[in-house]
């Protein structure tokens, strides 16, 4: 397998510029000759769908929710980058990349992330057009705070909701094309599988999840905005349909899995309660600009937060990193609290938990202010742990909230698959091996209203298209072979319900391919996961039929892509013999603790090819070349 | 603690349902009502009995997924609480819990507790955006928005469009869900060119759909659990009527935008 990126030549802020000059363009009225399927709704998604709609293509688009509006981009909270240095704090787009490449620990493209920086810009504009409410200032200017990992307040927030306000932006941007006839909806459909025909991606065959009827559809090209595929944890702070099942059927079908070990542990999660529990709940990383974390000195010190005095308190990150203090970057933030807690200094009645105090915070602005700027945060920790956190200290604990790697994509966002593009998290570009705070806002949209539009037209206006016929041997094939595994899945007539399985895979992960990773456990979980798959496909029980809206059937699928992408993750992770970003190999650490990258042999990205089922997967690679930064140490103390 | 079930079971959206009681044993105070329906679920499917269908996703309040009536109350018994941040510990021990889906002419059922809101997309398509097509837009900050109308126009665009409103409502009316979306961008500056014929079209639309009209008796507002507030439906009455009155005689354009 070739990975050719595609990076234009030239000067790295006239890359995208002369790429976009150099693309091939699609006259306005051949527009509505070419037709593009869309997989997703999210930021994304959403945002692509309603863009390339806009210019005149016939647009698709699929979302196993209800609504588009409901995709999980809804769920982000604090905050989207740009790099308007509107605060005059020496913001620059040069900055925003700089910040982002050493925030991924140098394992991301520089052409990309530095577009990404460059439009970060636009995306503010396009929002506020569309009358999405950011905060304001009382003269009537945008607002701004601050986020991990930078040193500048770069991020423009509607309150604890921006995700929310910045999808709906999309979603009636999608519906304005609804409307109009230029987008074709489908929601409660999910992708089962892709259509290559002639080495093209031309199609998709998708489940209606009413009638359970399997529907083919085809396109001139295909476009997949699925998401992460965090959930392969079990517990985690994805919406729980959140699922791999698209990008994995295309992994399957040729596409490269780039960096699947990358994956995000968000330090400020509440903590984990008890077996029954479904998912961990994110408590905005914005909180960290306020909040002070902190545990006891001593070990196994079980007073009340109140009554241990300042003295015996261990603000771990002012200490450790005085420079960036609270906003250490997450994977830094996430290890400290792991680390502080295997010493036995975690609070709670798991021990499994760490201090979020805003004491100081209040007393200092007051509580009308704090209010203000995280009251409905505050309010969602109260109704979950029943704790008023303007009297006691949050609690919170790393939990998995975003994937890095993905689907293995060039320049243009096209997969190895010709005529497939994939774009935001379910692609592996731009945050190399962590992603900082209120950047995955940027790079969906950014993906979805800036970057597709024009390389979408590139490729089709270099493509010829036949019309595919519905009995050609590809469309045939791949709607057997969905036909037959809904039915291999209702069939089994075992024992156990998906959860079990399901919960059983995220325990596996959690322990061995979590926020700290050795040799020894990788190869432990990747031993223990076969027999589970195979137990999966033996002793699963699904009630009900294929021909109605079937909740566990759903799952089931959603679990059996889990079961094997599980393994490739531990792979990558044993493969990658190095330390970087949120990829924590314990054999490879600083004197301090810190991630011991390997430059020498591992300035990558690794990209997995589908060899068939049982066999090890090719590992490529893409050589990762540092023309404008220096590889260096990354530091936040 | 146990609790008893008593939820709406209908097979599809032709079949004809019933209530059916499960009980829920060995229930702890700390799981969200969606757990506890987990919970029951589990034990059904190991039983080779079908689980109960129920509409969810991000479990943290914000996707507008779920929903479902418990006892009489869209999302239950806690204020500004959707049913997935809804916790058992605001029941008791040896509680009967009827639940059953959102009741609208508007919100078929799928199945069980499972409604269609599609007609809530519908109303969105006819109207509920600023047209601004990608790439065209000034700079961010050449827009003044005074902090007041930009905090409640935040207000309004909480709404998570789950349809507790329509479902609270005597009249299955979805003006509470409109008027959020119509106030929000009739008080910010970019939503003044388009600002008297969205809400013409989404009136329109809100009634093509065969929602019920507003009688004030705000129930909607006790029910939404973002704090929706009826004062929005005011606004939009306050628009549509204006809007009414001057269809077809205008030059175009708003009117600066105070709201």
């Amino acid at each position: 397998m070739k990975l050719e990126s595609n990076v234009p030549s030239g000067p790295l802020e006239k890359k995208w510029e002369k790429h976009r000059f150099e693309m091939k363009l699609v006259n306005p009225a051949n527009k509505r000759k070419y037709s593009v399927i869309m997989i997703g709704s999210g930021l994304a998604g959403a945002g692509g769908a309603a863009s390339m709609a806009e210019l005149g293509y016939q647009v698709k688009c699929f979302c196993y929710q209800d609504s588009p509006r409901r995709a999980h981009s809804i769920a982000a909270q604090g905050g989207i980058n740009a790099a308007k240095n509107y605060p005059n704090d020496g913001d620059s787009v040069y900055r925003l990349f700089y910040d982002t490449i050493k925030g991924g620990d140098f394992r991301a493209r520089e052409a990309n992330v530095y577009r990404l920086a460059e439009v970060s810009n636009n995306i503010i504009d396009q929002c506020v057009a569309q009358g999405v409410p950011f905060a304001r200032e009382y003269g009537g200017l945008l607002d701004n705070r601050s986020f991990g990992g930078a040193q500048v307040s770069r991020t423009f927030y509607a309150r604890g909701q921006t995700g929310q306000q910045l999808l709906l932006g999309a979603y009636q941007a999608l519906e304005r094309q609804i409307g109009l006839g230029r987008v074709e909806m489908f929601t409660r459909h999910e992708m089962q599988e892709l259509i290559v025909v002639d080495g093209r991606a031309r199609g998709v065959v998708v489940r209606d999840m009413v009638t359970g009827a399997l529907e083919t559809h085809m396109a001139d090209a295909v476009c997949l905005a699925t998401g992460g595929y965090g959930n392969v944890f079990y517990l985690a702070t994805y919406a729980k349909g959140c699922n791999t099942t698209a990008i994995w059927r295309a992994y399957k079908k040729g596409a490269a899995f780039a960096n699947p070990c990358f994956t995000q542990i968000h330090p400020t999660c509440i903590p984990v309660t008890g077996d029954y529990q479904s998912k961990l709940t994110l408590m905005s990383e914005s909180l960290r600009n306020d909040g002070r974390i902190w545990v006891p000195k001593a070990k196994g010190d079980k007073r009340a937060p109140g009554q241990i005095p300042e003295a015996e308190r261990d603000y771990y990150l002012e200490r450790m990193y005085p420079s960036f203090g609270n906003l250490a970057p997450r994977d830094i933030a996430s290890r400290a609290a792991k680390r502080v807690c295997d010493e036995g200094r975690g609070v709670g009645p798991t021990g499994l938990g760490v201090y979020l105090d805003f004491q100081a915070a209040i007393e200092r602005l007051g509580k009308k202010k704090i209010e203000e700027k995280y009251g409905n945060l505050f309010e969602m920790y109260e109704r979950i742990t029943d704790e008023n956190p303007y009297r006691v200290p949050m609690r919170i604990y790393p939990a998995t909230h975003y994937t890095m790697g993905g689907l293995w994509v060039d320049y243009n966002l096209m997969s190895t698959i010709p005529g497939l593009f994939v774009l935001g998290e379910a692609n592996f570009s731009d945050h190399g091996a962590n992603r900082l705070g209120a950047s995955a806002l940027m790079q969906g949209l950014a993906d979805g209203y800036f970057i597709i539009p024009y390389t979408i037209s590139n490729y089709l206006a270099r493509e010829k298209f036949a019309p595919v016929a519905a009995d050609h041997p590809e469309v045939r094939a791949a709607e057997a072979a969905v036909a037959d595994r809904t039915k291999r899945l209702l069939s089994i007539g075992g024992k156990r319900t998906v959860t079990s399985f399901h919960r059983e895979l995220g325990k596996i992960m959690w322990e061995h391919c979590g926020m700290a990773r050795d040799k020894k456990g990788l190869e432990h979980g990747m031993g223990k996961i076969p027999g589970l798959r195979e137990e999966f496909w033996k002793n699963l029980t699904v009630p009900g039929s294929g021909a109605e809206l079937n909740q566990s059937l759903e799952h089931a699928g959603r679990v059996a892509d889990f079961l094997e992408l599980g393994e490739l993750m531990c792979l990558d992770a044993l493969e990658r013999d190095e330390s970087c970003g949120c990829h924590f190999r314990t054999e490879h650490q600083m004197s301090d603790g810190e991630a011991k990258r390997n430059d020498q042999d591992y300035c990558h990205v690794a990209a997995w090819e589908y060899t068939g089922d049982g066999k090890k997967p090719n590992r490529n690679v893409e050589p990762l070349t540092y023309e404008n930064l220096e590889l260096a140490v990354r530091s936040y103390k | 603690m146990n609790v008893i079930l008593k939820v709406w079971r209908q097979k599809d959206a032709k079949a004809k349902g019933e209530f059916v009681t499960y009980p829920a044993n060995g229930i702890s105070d700390e799981m969200s009502f969606l757990e506890m329906l987990d919970v029951v679920n589990e034990g059904l499917i190991e039983k080779g009995q079908e689980p109960i269908a129920f509409d969810h996703d991000c479990r943290e309040g914000i996707c507008g997924t779920c929903g479902f009536v418990i006892n009489g109350r869209p999302h239950g018994p806690r204020a500004k609480t959707t049913v997935c941040q809804l916790h058992m510990r605001s029941f008791k021990d040896g509680d009967t819990l009827t639940i059953e889906p959102w009741r609208a002419e508007a919100f078929p059922v799928v199945k069980d507790l499972v409604v269609d809101r599609g007609a809530f997309d519908r109303i969105i398509a006819a109207g509920g955006f600023i047209t601004a097509p990608t790439g065209g837009a000034p700079d961010g900050n050449t827009i003044l928005v005074p902090k007041e109308n930009s905090d409640l126009a935040m207000d309004a665009a909480a709404c998570i469009g789950c349809g507790a409103c329509v479902a609270a409502c005597p009249n299955a009316s979805a003006m509470l869900f409109v008027s959020a979306k119509i106030s929000q961008l009739a008080l910010l500056p970019q939503g003044q060119p388009e600002r008297w014929d969205r809400v013409r079209n989404m009136v329109a639309q809100m009634d093509a759909e065969s929602f019920g009209s507003c009688t004030n008796h705000g129930e909607c507002e006790a029910a939404c659990p973002k704090g929706i507030r009826v004062e929005f439906i005011a606004r939009m009455n306050a628009d549509f009527v204006k809007a009414s009155a001057t269809a077809g005689r205008r030059a175009g354009g708003g009117d600066g935008g105070t709201g």
